[in-house]
């Protein structure tokens, strides 16, 4: 079964990281993910801008409306995601494990299991 | 997060923040200081034995604020009381509660924080110095640094600006509409120039000074978390975005300037010019222009190009003719003859600043540009004479040197060359 794992932390913290810090991250990260590379279970990997880049767009009765946000009202925000094959949520809570080891300071990963999954493909 | 660095990256992220509603909480600049170092003392101790905290402001606020109040009653043992504003909200125990929901308040408060530092009295250098000891907690050895002086005449000059910020009346309650934008417009101005100062310097200081434009840019983020829908805000944190996604090829490897039809565009950082063109494109939205937006988009424009050949100058120069009438000032036509050079050729382009001379006498890039021009038209003799004044007027060894390559290029060859001034 494919798992979303989605990441939150504080967008505040993770944008004060210099630039060796976030290269550090990253690299520990990058062990993370190519061990699940190799065995076959990586799916697509996200890390977003921040929020304040994001724009949404919210359906009403008439015209859809374009708004700024998603205003944060949580301390924790929606950074990124990894998608990977998981057999049991035991798998997903153990690599979700692995990440959170890698990554320094607070947040949170919820795991989803996923759906429906339509890799990139190209047009027919 | 057991590391001190890591745990000391997580401060400073939440500094302003704690240090402003710190403020609120003592109305002295330097108590407040006193009492959020205490708190970073007592996180450093703790958060490696228990974890670092949900929300490090909120942590730190609390327990800076009980800090600050235990000095002031030990203070008290031996000094007559405080008067009872200075130590306001005592018996507030449910303040990290509040604080932790009440987000609008933190707005003001980081808002008071940079507009004190602002204060109309203080010339711009002493602002920006002042902004990044009080607000980015950065270490006035640092800030000497950048600003080429030694750490105890830098100590000073913040001392002496405290002070008259300490006289000044600075008004404690949740400013109205007309005044919050009115400290929006004067902070977004002072984040700008603190960004200047690390945009301006040569390949020389660069290293001391490069970290001004990251300060600025977190500063601008910043303001962009606590004012999601000012299209200005958006603007500015684009303008500068877009301008630091650059700095990898702006000097060479002999620390020369490069102009940007020379840069290496894959030196660009494609992330930062992502953030900047998502946040100009919604700032554009909301049809409210302002100068940080129309700037934001000239750089929009150059960062979209794949090749020099592929900017669209036209565009530029419209949006040049904006900000003209937006904000006249002989420097913005300056930069605008850089685009109408390119669409109408120099001749026209000559024509367009020369009016500017009288009032751009003392100006550097006025001769740059006035030098590339009559360069380009084949005028080595004017070219020289523009180029030697320019020389004359540098402000950084890198920008002389630029000028000296143009003059060695018109004795080497007579031919005519693309030299404008980015």
């Amino acid at each position: 079964m494919l798992y979303a794992i989605l990441c939150y932390n504080n967008e505040d913290v993770v944008c004060a990281w210099s630039k060796e810090q976030d290269d550090e991250v990253m690299a520990r990260l990058q062990v993370v993910t190519e061990k699940l590379a190799k065995q076959g279970r990586l799916g697509p990997v996200a890390r977003l801008l921040p929020t304040t880049a994001a724009t949404t767009l919210r359906k009403t009765k008439d015209e859809p409306l374009v708004i700024d946000g998603p205003f944060a009202e949580t301390k924790e925000q929606f950074l990124g995601f990894y998608v990977v094959e998981c057999a049991t949520l035991d798998d997903a809570v153990d690599v979700a494990k692995e990440l959170a080891d890698a990554n320094p300071g607070g947040g949170s990963y919820e795991l989803r299991p996923i759906g429906a999954y339509f890799p990139a493909r190209e047009a027919v | 997060m057991t590391d001190p660095a890591w745990i000391n990256t997580a401060l400073s992220s939440a500094r302003p923040q704690a240090v402003a509603a710190l403020l609120r909480y003592f109305r002295d600049l330097d108590t407040a200081e006193e009492a959020f170092q205490e708190a970073c003392l007592r996180a450093l101790r703790n958060w490696p034995k228990n974890g670092s905290p949900r929300d490090p402001a909120a942590w730190l606020i609390f327990v800076g604020r009980n800090s600050g109040i235990d000095a002031a009653r030990r203070r008290n043992k031996q000094a007559p009381m405080p008067p009872e504003e200075t130590v306001s909200d005592l018996e507030d125990v449910e303040g990290a509660v509040v604080e932790r929901l009440d987000g609008a308040h933190y707005r003001d408060d980081i808002l008071r924080l940079l507009f004190i530092c602002c204060h109309p009295d203080l010339p711009a250098t002493q602002q920006i110095a002042l902004a990044l000891r009080i607000v980015s907690g950065i270490p006035v050895k640092q800030i000497a640094r950048a600003f080429l002086v030694g750490e105890s005449a830098m100590e000073q000059r913040i001392t002496r600006a405290k002070a008259r910020i300490a006289n000044a009346d600075v008004p404690f309650e949740a400013p109205g509409p007309v005044e919050r934008s009115e400290r929006l417009a004067a902070v977004l101005a002072m984040v700008y120039l603190v960004f200047n100062e690390g945009y301006s310097a040569g390949a020389t200081e660069i290293a001391n000074r490069a970290p001004l434009c990251e300060e600025a840019i977190r500063l601008a983020r910043l303001l962009l978390r606590l004012f999601q829908t000012e299209p200005e805000v958006m603007g500015l944190t684009a303008l500068l975005l877009l301008q630091h996604a650059r700095a990898a090829a702006r000097f060479d490897a002999e620390g020369e300037l490069v102009l940007m039809d020379d840069q290496d565009r894959s030196l660009w950082n494609r992330a930062l010019i992502d953030e900047g063109l998502a946040l100009i494109d919604k700032a554009m939205r909301h049809r409210r222009s302002g100068p940080y937006q129309i700037q934001a988009a000239i750089a929009a424009l150059h960062a979209r190009a794949a090749r020099p050949e592929d900017t669209d100058w036209a565009e530029i120069d419209l949006l040049y003719s904006v900000l003209e009438s937006m904000t006249p000032s002989p420097v913005v036509t300056l930069n605008r003859a850089v685009a109408y050079a390119k669409l109408r050729g120099p001749e026209a382009a000559l024509k367009l600043i020369e009016p500017l001379e009288p009032k751009l006498a003392g100006y550097f890039h006025f001769f740059g540009v006035k030098g590339g021009l009559l360069m380009q038209l084949g005028r080595a003799e004017d070219a020289r004479e523009a180029f030697g004044r320019a020389i004359a007027l540098a402000n950084t060894a890198a920008e002389a040197a630029h000028i000296r390559m143009h003059l060695d290029r018109l004795s080497a060859e007579s031919l005519p060359r693309d030299g404008i001034s980015a």
